[in-house]
């Protein structure tokens, strides 16, 4: 009781400062590196367009990070609601007078800004979680009716982003709450409730599935049935991929990045880029980088001491390893290609911003993780 | 702060729980990773390398055909063409059209490039028309800032120096088909043509060449990127002939407008000088496609010159059949050079009468007499007493009605008349047949070739093959020294005899041909007259005295014929002249004779080893 206190008066600028993790800060720019190199190459040796444009990018989500990284993270958490519902407007919005590409709405055009809001919606949506548990004791999480409102709030952004149609994002989405509900202390039971009828929820999804979206499920189960048409991104990205081998062709030298075998090298299929160019040592050394930044993640949640950074930081944690699980799983064909981009590496700014402000969050619960929030209502 | 403890301790065990689940997600997409990369790389590698290595043949330069004294017969000549590179042109029907305000292009024309563009990438040249004049060259490079994306750019085309004077020959070369490139996928570069006749056709493998290859590096879209390794290929080789083109030229000449054949012969190894077939084509018209009214024009023309009459025009050979009938009989004892045999204008058999050209006959005569004055009834009593099946198997011997062996595709072996062959027709042999055999009429057909092998046999007295291949890349084929021919296994007097009659004929007052007489006294020629019926002559006609085939419609005049060699003392050349319908032998046939071997003997191809005009060239300087 005693040590909270004592902490508290003296967390001025500078001591925020010197708290931030720089440690986590240099693994992003590591990644973000990589990102440069990978663009540099996919233009075919130049910076422009891509790695450039880039790496400025990057430099302007650093400093977003790093001032919401000072913001005091109780101001974050009295925010979560009004940006949860903030973010619901934006995806009505989208399904409203979004721009229309590959057959679903998912852009917005905000005067020049493009936003993809489902990805903003993915932080709102745990930032509004880890507030509404944060409240929660381990016998209130029991009580069944304490559960209806998240879910809710979990299922009307997942709804809406199914409506787009972006299936890929929609599953992630509920997969995040998922993640948050388990770690706030959900039974496990209840999550077999929800987890067993899946396959039965499957099929009937399948058969109101977009065509596009059930040609992609249909290529991956047999990508060599149709070469040219819907399977040949599969195809050709293992074909790099193996190409590359244990040491890589060498920077510049892929030749199915370059020659424009390999589609959308840039933005999904970078990572397939890499792993040409540098073989499976610089496929593994990019992989470990990004668990690290995971598992980072993941420790900042473990010291923060209230629940409501943890379940942030939890959730950040694990929308970042969504991210990069289902790129590099596409790329590898492993799971059916769902146009997600490995972040901080792909080209592509809204994705890159939405990023970095997660992080920024992240860094605010790791630069606040002692600090006193008010006691639990179960408290009172 | 027990209950803040209780749920501190739920989200460690399950923030771990997650965390190792992550872990172990992401470790198992690295062995995939693993397995991708290194366990299939080798398969992914290959196939990488089929995405980027697109490997394609470069057409080898097509061998020349050259003459004995290596004039080019045919070769290779640059063809100016412009194509249209769509992705360099702004507008393409825009740039089309302003082509077409200089050159203009008819509707087939527009039509064929519409749908190869329609068909190709659009950096890849179309071709928009070829065989450039300069004129025309000009004038698309004049305008070429109102032609974007119009290239010229040089190709090859066949080209035939001689045009028409060798063209039965040499034959032409066209784009091939589509199942000659399912062979040979060479085949399919563009521009690339195929012998289709002559010796185009016959040495077609050799003047191909082998294809080179080159690997390119090419993109997703097909564009080439650049060059990884280039493969040259192998230049076709070069085909000299036999033939001596100043002579076939002169040879041509002689013939005028006849329609007619005429073979020049070396007897001694039957390498053959010239083969002249009148009327003739050029055959650089099938390089680029012949038109449908040149077409009908040719197979229309009843002296038909698409056909190669040297090899493919069937006569009966008339009166020069005589020497084999006089080679069967003495050969088979049933005559001797000094035998006399009586003609009083015609011979019975049973109750047919078989007429002597000459009316009221030709009184007692030997061989010798026999073949001067080309005396039917001599003939038809040697025949008779021979038999149809020596005739017939010397008649072979000497090359008639027999397939011979020459290197061009397209030659028919004609036909002797036996027995076998009259019982396959139902019918059986009867001594009249014999008789008729005996002056080269009724059944026997053969073509001015087998004469004039036939010439050079009687000549040389051995089994020569007339031949058209003399080198193959520079190197002499076997066959062109006379001890490469079997010799005939006749006795050399029994030769001599038949010979001396044919030099009768020619230098002997009262012999049917002084027309083919020589000018010089110390060269002589020796020959032999035909005349074949191509329709029977009725008695009451002949007998009418009002017979005149000078005045029968031109296809019913008899063919004029004339087989001969020079020099007599010692045989170089023999030749033999086909007139289609040009009556009598002794009149059309052997004044030609006469022209043709005074040109040979002048230019002497097989004694030189460069035409005469070089060395005079040389002489002079």
């Amino acid at each position: 009781m005693d040590r909270r206190l004592w902490r508290e008066p003296s967390f001025d600028f500078v001591a925020k400062v010197l708290q931030i993790n720089w440690i986590y800060v240099a693994l992003l720019c590591c990644l973000a590196g990589v990102g440069y190199v990978a663009l540099y190459s996919a233009a075919g040796g130049s910076p422009e367009p891509y790695a450039a444009r880039h790496a400025m990018r990057f430099a302007f989500g650093v400093v977003i990070m790093l001032a919401i990284g000072l913001v005091d993270i109780r101001i974050i958490q009295k925010l979560a609601w009004p940006a949860y519902i903030g973010c619901v407007g934006l995806l009505v919005m989208v399904l409203r007078m979004g721009h229309v590409g590959k057959g679903a709405q998912r852009w917005l055009d905000l005067g020049g800004l493009q936003l993809q809001p489902s990805e903003m919606m993915k932080l709102a949506l745990v930032l509004a979680l880890a507030s509404w548990f944060h409240r929660a004791s381990w016998e209130r999480m029991g009580n069944p009716l304490f559960l209806i409102p998240p879910l809710i709030a979990v299922l009307i952004p997942v709804g809406l982003i199914l409506k787009e149609p972006n299936l890929g994002t929609a599953a992630i989405t509920a997969m995040l709450g998922g993640a948050i509900f388990f770690a706030a202390g959900v039974r496990w039971w209840k999550f077999l409730l929800v987890v067993l009828p899946i396959p039965l929820l499957g099929q009937f999804a399948y058969a109101h599935l977009h065509d596009y979206q059930r040609a992609r499920i249909d290529t991956f189960m047999h990508p060599e049935s149709d070469p040219l048409g819907a399977g040949y991104n599969i195809i050709q990205s293992k074909i790099a991929l193996g190409s590359g081998g244990m040491w890589g062709k060498g920077f510049l030298q892929g030749t199915q990045g370059h020659l424009d075998f390999l589609p959308e090298k840039q933005t999904d299929f970078i990572f397939t880029m890499i792993g040409e160019e540098f073989g499976l040592v610089g496929g593994l050394a990019v992989m470990g980088l990004l668990t690290l930044i995971i598992v980072g993640a993941m420790l900042i949640a473990l010291r923060c001491r209230h629940q409501f950074g943890r379940l942030v930081a939890l959730g950040i944690g694990c929308n970042f390893f969504l991210y990069v699980f289902v790129n590099i799983a596409m790329v590898m064909g492993v799971i059916p290609v769902g146009g997600v981009p490995l972040p901080l590496v792909s080209h592509g700014g809204s994705a890159m911003l939405t990023v970095m402000v997660g992080f920024g969050i992240l860094m605010s619960v790791h630069v606040h993780r002692d600090v006193e929030f008010a006691a639990l209502r179960d408290d009172r | 702060m027990r209950r803040d403890a209780e749920r501190t301790g739920v989200f460690t065990r399950r923030a771990l729980l997650l965390m190792g689940g992550q872990v172990a997600i992401l470790g198992a997409l690295s062995a995939r990773l693993y397995q991708v990369q290194v366990e299939d790389g080798a398969r992914y590698t290959t196939l990488a390398n089929e995405n980027r290595i697109s490997a394609r043949m470069i057409a080898p330069p097509r061998g020349r055909i050259l003459d004995r004294f290596g004039a080019v017969i045919a070769g290779s000549s640059t063809n100016w063409r412009a194509v249209l590179v769509a992705e360099q042109a702004n507008n393409v029907p825009a740039t089309l059209d302003a082509f077409s305000a200089l050159l203009p292009l008819n509707e087939y024309e527009r039509a064929r490039i519409d749908r190869e563009l329609h068909r190709r990438r659009k950096f890849i040249p179309v071709l928009i028309r070829e065989f450039l004049t300069w004129d025309e060259m000009a004038a698309i490079e004049v305008n070429a800032p109102d032609l974007p994306g119009i290239v010229v750019d040089a190709g090859t085309s066949r080209e035939y120096p001689f045009g028409n004077k060798l063209a039965h020959i040499v034959g032409y070369v066209a784009p091939p088909n589509e199942s000659d490139v399912a062979d040979d996928p060479l085949l399919g570069l563009p521009g690339l043509r195929l012998g289709r006749a002559g010796m185009e056709k016959y040495h077609d493998l050799g003047l191909r060449g082998r294809a080179g290859s080159v690997q390119l590096e090419v993109n997703a879209v097909g564009r080439v990127i650049r060059e990884l390794d280039r493969l040259e290929g192998v230049q076709g080789e070069d085909v000299g002939l036999t033939l001596d083109a100043g002579l076939q030229q002169s040879v041509l000449t002689t013939l005028g407008d006849e329609s007619a054949s005429a073979v020049v012969m070396d007897c001694r190894n039957g390498e053959v000088l010239a083969m002249a077939t009148n009327p003739s084509f050029d055959p650089s018209v099938f390089n680029s496609g012949v038109s449908q009214a040149q077409w009908l024009e040719w197979t229309r023309d009843r002296r038909t010159p698409l056909i190669n009459k040297a090899t493919s025009g069937l006569y009966a050979p008339g009166s020069t059949f005589k020497m084999a009938v006089a080679l069967a009989a003495l050969e088979a004892g049933t005559l001797s050079p000094g035998d006399h045999i009586g003609c009083p204008g015609y011979l019975d058999l049973g109750d047919t009468r078989f007429h002597c050209w000459r009316k009221g006959g030709h009184g007692t005569l030997d061989l010798r007499g026999g073949l001067k004055n080309s005396c039917d009834v001599f003939f038809y009593e040697v025949a008779r007493r021979t038999g149809i099946d020596h005739i017939a198997a010397m008649a072979n011997r000497l090359g008639l009605g027999t397939e011979l062996e020459l290197d061009l595709p397209g030659q028919r072996s004609g036909l002797i008349p036996t027995r076998e062959w009259r019982m396959a027709k139902g019918h059986p042999w009867n001594v009249g047949d014999t008789i008729v055999s005996g002056i080269g009429q009724g059944y026997i057909q053969v073509t001015p070739l087998q004469l004039a092998t036939y010439a050079s046999r009687i000549a040389s007295g051995r089994m020569v093959q007339p031949h058209l291949t003399r080198k193959l890349a520079g190197a002499l084929q076997p066959g062109s020294e006379p001890e490469d021919w079997p010799v005939l296994g006749m006795p050399e007097k029994l030769l001599h005899a038949v010979r001396e009659g044919m030099w009768a004929v020619v230098n002997e007052a009262g012999g049917t041909a002084p027309l083919a007489k020589l000018a010089d006294p110390g060269v002589q020629l020796a020959g032999k007259t035909g005349s074949a019926q191509v329709r029977r002559v009725s008695r009451e006609l002949r007998e009418s005295g009002h017979f005149d085939s000078q005045k029968l419609p031109w296809e019913y005049r008899p063919h004029a014929l004339f087989v001969a060699f020079a020099p007599y003392d010692a045989p170089r050349y023999a030749l033999a002249v086909v007139i289609e319908h040009g009556n009598a032998g002794a009149a059309a046939a052997a004044p030609m004779a006469h022209d043709i071997m005074t040109e040979v003997l002048k230019r002497d191809p097989g004694n030189r080893t460069e035409p005469p005009s070089a060395q005079v060239a040389e002489v002079r300087s």
